[in-house]
């Protein structure tokens, strides 16, 4: 149960793990925000190689980064208990180890707990609080939830208050019932044009800590009413607001659509993260639970574009851009960023898209298992998988394809 | 083939700038004033060292070129090594070459660092790649805990304990008490050095040397030149190199001096036991160690005999980091690297006063630089002879 | 003369004024439509500055909203039935019919009763023996006290759409047809019943005001302060250029009833 805020103290302020890395680093960053274990590896010798070197060690080649075995060897272990840094400094003692690397090379790793030279280790690629990757290993299968420095690289919605923006979402009310699963303290759910009938109000109200409030992102005033009431008591944010409408540039309600569309996705985006971003930002080392992360639950079309969803497209292209910038603001008090590519999921707007498509309760999941593993970025649905991976492969095939309806 | 002699190369003028844990004065300041003491201290106007090696991590944004103009200085052989540890060895060697081939005549080696409170944090911010991308992100910024992963695999490798590593610490801080510029001035008990704070075990408090600011020099010369100018000199007879020595080991059981340890007492022409004292490079007692076994003293698994079996006080059997070293003298930056040679010719040239090991005839002084990752990439090692 | 009577008895109450206008503000419902169709924008009010960084000393907003949204003005253009009408949008509209004459029918009790209250010629014929015959250029404003509803409860959508009074098909021919009227006004977010897109005609207000170049209010409030007969309107829509409505500020004068 989480504990109530002491009035009488200041807020610790929040500090950040050294941030700086090389260019090539940040290579790691990608897979560890996609919760890929991946290290660079020389594409002539296949060696690893660790930390990132320019050119492979042994040969001089380049590297690149490549699936590696997760797992190594304890050679030594130890506890910072002083040390120089200041967010380590506050959060001493500070369990690091050196690991032998079952693919090859040693690394500086943080180190779980009850680790002694000559452990066995489970190795993981995550996101620390200054958004960086890090090596951290652990016993495999061990729960690391409890541990303190596991929950700097995560965002465990448990004992956390979070708001889910918009309760019209597909995934909105199995969402609020798996935070609630997982141990979420409230779950505050944003209700859009409250006038008009919710159908899931009954089963919302079922759920225990959940808590349905007024809420128009399309409205400063409704944001800001929201968040004078409650921007300091969200530890979570999730941004389900969406405005799926098919249809191309010359659809007859193209104009209207894609100007709601932007309101909702992307000003709607920009309204919560000017009122709720610094308010969040300000409370990344409030306690234990602390303002941990930001999910905008985005769609895959932001990235490849159908021109049968020109204007949904455009939003969501729209909004991942603010939510480049919200996460720099919200990076300065180390909330990090989960954005959330969605395939076409199961509603009325995506009733003539072909199946495979995105059930509420597989998005609320991958939801809640990206906070978990504290990931910043989360596909989720076949189609979206399939998407990005041609676009990454051939963007100007897959852009002919989408042309010809080729989903 | 076999390494040529460094016969006829002398070094002259050993200078400390008093130590300062905290300084408002750039490393410009702390370099100048020792190039000041080597000419008071050689009779020779700076303008007439025609050789100029400086090491030195805060320098910046001046490396030695930019010193030339700002001292007066018109050196035909300049040399630049931000080394950390072992820039004294390595600066030695290549002033040492340069003096015997007739390429440069007196070469001033200074190492100078500069310390304010923010600047051990800002050093470590940008020491090197590898520590920005793979160390300092694990709160393990600052060599403490690379040290203790390290020290813990040393440990066991080799059955040492704290109490044994301890022994030279507290010998260390005996030394250091006859030393005035030392910056440590209070006894240290083996109860005190068990008994400290826990830094990132088996790393304590007093395992850890204290930064601070100031510069260490000496001269190299040819012993023609040192004669004429009646300076007190003495002879180099060896001296080894080696950067990243062991890429392969998983972690640092053992400094590149294994691989060229042979090399230097085959060039020194003589047994270990033949040196009268000895300075380790001692940016933690557990590597003070290592160093007594990869130059040969002892094996790794009979450092705690050998370590209990010796006085390394400068009244003992083996003086061991006679100025108190790193740890009890204090580290100015890149000049820990320069203080055990200086030492030496000190202690060789009958000049180390209240701590002076009577009648030194042979020393050994090792550099160890840059804990880059995980593990100590530069080791070298220095034997000078009294003349 | 007759405009120093009226200042006078508005100076003295002998003649109120009464707003009939709802605040414009960005949660009020608007109209919901089948979602294939194209929305209308609601009201939104973006601040551009108060007294702060992006204005030091002035307050001024950013206003949008659709041209149905809030208290609001039905030209004739606004439905196809009105679309060849001379002067039929807001910005030709004549001047001289944004004052006239209003009569009130109350149906309040009825549509507390009923949320799918219809007025039916019968009942407007009953209204006609108490207060006689409806002159022809008034408003006709139908009183269901909707207006004191909030939200939900004023939007009052159900699984079949929305469910507030309004007039019958009869009702409206017969108002505009027989009696010549020059609007009809009523405190639902339209001028039809919310199931009036199932009467023949569909949207029968819509369909006969319009088609006879007359006009429709919606989202009136307090009619209660309005006599059966007696007021007048003023109601002057935004001189939007061909626009088939807008948001506007209704005003009644009414003769004191002390």
């Amino acid at each position: 149960m989480r504990a109530r805020k002491n009035p009488l103290l200041r807020t610790r302020r929040p500090l950040l793990p050294p941030g700086a890395r090389s260019r090539a680093a940040h290579l790691l960053a990608a897979a560890a925000g996609q919760g890929r274990f991946e290290l660079p590896c020389c594409t002539a010798c296949g060696r690893f190689a660790w930390p990132m070197p320019e050119l492979c060690p042994a040969c001089l080649s380049e590297v690149a980064l490549q699936p590696a075995p997760a797992a190594g060897r304890v050679i030594s272990a130890t506890t910072a208990e002083v040390p120089a840094d200041a967010y380590f400094r506050e959060r001493a003692p500070w369990r690091v180890g050196l690991v032998q690397m079952d693919c090859g090379p040693q690394a500086v790793v943080h180190l779980g707990p009850d680790c002694a030279p000559g452990d066995k280790v489970a190795l993981n690629l995550m996101l620390d609080r200054a958004g960086q990757a890090v090596l951290f290993a652990a016993k495999k299968g061990q729960d690391m939830t409890a541990d303190p420095q596991w929950h700097e690289m995560t965002a465990n919605p448990r004992d956390r208050r979070v708001l889910i923006t918009d309760a019209r979402h597909v995934a909105a009310l199995p969402l609020a019932r798996a935070l609630v699963k997982a141990g979420a303290q409230t779950v505050v759910v944003g209700v859009p044009e409250d006038w008009k009938p919710l159908p899931a109000r009954a089963e919302f109200a079922t759920i225990p800590g959940v808590t349905l409030l007024p809420l128009d992102l399309v409205s400063d005033r409704s944001v800001e009413d929201l968040a004078r009431d409650i921007g300091g008591k969200v530890e979570i944010l999730i941004n389900t607001a969406d405005w799926p409408r098919p249809g191309g540039l010359g659809a007859p309600t193209a104009a209207a659509d894609a100007r709601q569309a932007m309101e909702v996705v992307a000003f709607g985006l920009m309204r919560l993260a000017r009122v709720f971003g610094p308010a969040m930002a300000g409370r990344g080392a409030d306690g234990d639970g602390g303002a941990v992360a930001w999910v905008n639950v985005g769609s895959v079309f932001g990235r490849a574009h159908p021109p049968v969803l020109a204007g949904y497209a455009a939003a969501h292209a729209a909004a991942l851009a603010f939510g480049q910038a919200l996460r720099a603001d919200l990076a300065q008090g180390g909330v990090r960023l989960l954005t959330v590519l969605s395939g076409p999921t199961e509603d009325d707007w995506f009733q003539t898209f072909v199946q495979p498509k995105v059930g509420g309760k597989a998005l609320a999941d991958a939801i809640v298992m990206g906070l978990m593993k504290g990931l910043e970025e989360v596909v989720v649905g076949d189609l979206a998988r399939d998407l990005l991976d041609r676009l990454a492969e051939n963007p100007k095939a897959l852009e002919r394809e989408l042309a010809q309806g080729r989903f | 083939m076999a390494r040529k002699g460094y016969d006829g190369v002398v070094l002259a003028a050993p200078v400390t700038v008093p130590y300062a844990r905290f300084s408002t004065r750039p490393a410009q300041w702390w370099a100048g004033k020792a190039l000041a003491a080597l000419a008071q201290a050689s009779g020779l106007s700076h303008r007439d060292f025609d050789g100029f090696s400086l090491a030195s991590f805060s320098m910046a944004p001046d490396s030695a070129i930019g010193l030339t103009q700002h001292f007066g200085l018109s050196p035909r052989f300049l040399d630049f090594l931000p080394l950390g540890g072992v820039a004294g060895v390595a600066g030695l060697r290549r002033a040492a070459r340069l003096v015997q081939a007739g390429d440069a005549d007196v070469v001033a080696c200074i190492a100078a660092d500069t310390n304010a409170p923010q600047s051990f944090r800002q050093g470590l911010e940008n020491f090197s790649r590898f520590s920005q991308d793979a160390v300092y992100p694990y709160g393990a910024g600052g060599p403490n805990v690379s040290f203790a992963l390290i020290a813990q695999a040393y440990m066991a490798e080799t059955g040492l304990t704290r109490a044994d590593i301890g022994r030279l610490a507290v010998a260390q801080r005996a030394n250091a008490l006859k030393n005035p510029a030392a910056l440590m001035k209070k006894p240290l008990s083996l109860d005190d050095y068990l008994n400290s704070r826990p830094i990132a075990p088996p790393i304590h408090l007093f395992d850890c040397v204290m930064p601070c600011a100031g510069a260490e020099g000496f001269l190299v010369m040819r012993e023609d030149t040192a004669r004429a100018q009646g300076l007190r000199f003495v002879r180099l007879t060896a001296a080894i190199e080696r950067h990243n020595g062991y890429p392969d080991d998983p972690v640092m059981l053992r400094g590149g001096w294994q691989r060229d340890v042979a090399d230097l007492w085959a060039m020194a022409g003589v047994a270990p036991g033949a040196v009268d004292l000895v300075q380790t490079y001692d940016d933690y007692p557990v590597i003070s160690a290592m160093q007594f076994a990869d130059l040969g003293f002892c094996t790794p698994k009979g450092l705690p005999e050998f370590l209990n079996a010796h006085d390394f006080t400068v009244t003992g059997d083996l003086p061991h980091n006679t100025s108190g070293g790193q740890l009890s003298a204090g580290q100015a930056g890149c000049a820990g690297g320069h203080i055990g040679l200086v030492e030496n010719i000190r202690q060789l040239t009958g000049a180390a006063g209240a701590r002076q090991v009577p009648g030194a005839q042979r020393a050994l002084a090792m550099g160890f630089g840059m804990i880059n990752f995980d593990r100590g990439l530069g080791s070298g090692a220095v034997v000078l002879e009294a003349a | 003369m007759i405009l120093e009577t009226l200042t006078s008895a508005l100076a003295t109450g002998a003649v109120r004024v009464v707003d009939l206008t709802q605040t414009l503000t960005e949660d009020f419902p608007t109209i919901v439509l089948p979602p294939e169709f194209a929305p209308s924008a609601p009201v939104r009010i973006e601040r551009i500055s108060r007294y702060d960084a992006a204005g030091p000393a002035w307050y001024w907003n950013n206003l949008s909203f659709g041209e149905h949204t809030g208290t609001h003005f039905d030209a004739p253009a606004h439905w196809f039935t009105g679309r060849d009408m001379p002067r039929g949008t807001v910005d030709t509209l004549p001047p001289e019919h944004m004052i006239a004459p209003a009569v009130v029918i109350d149906c309040s009790a009825e549509s507390a009763a009923d949320d799918d209250h219809l007025l039916t010629r019968a009942a407007l014929e009953v209204w006609e023996t108490a207060h006689g015959r409806i002159p022809a250029g008034a408003w006709v404003l139908m009183r269901t006290g909707w207006s004191l509803r909030k939200g939900a409860a004023y939007a009052n959508l159900r699984a079949d759409g929305a469910h507030t009074p309004g007039p019958d098909a009869e009702a409206m021919r017969w108002l505009v047809q027989d009696r010549g009227i020059l609007g009809f006004g009523t405190e639902t977010i339209g001028t039809d019943a919310g199931q009036g897109g199932d009467f023949q005609p569909p949207y029968p207000a819509h369909h006969y005001l319009h088609g006879a170049g007359r006009y429709g209010l919606q989202c009136l409030t307090n009619l209660h302060l309005l006599p059966a007969k007696g007021a007048v309107l003023f109601a002057a829509p935004l001189k939007v250029h061909e626009g088939s409505g807008s948001p506007l500020r209704v005003l009644a004068l009414v003769p004191d009833a002390s």
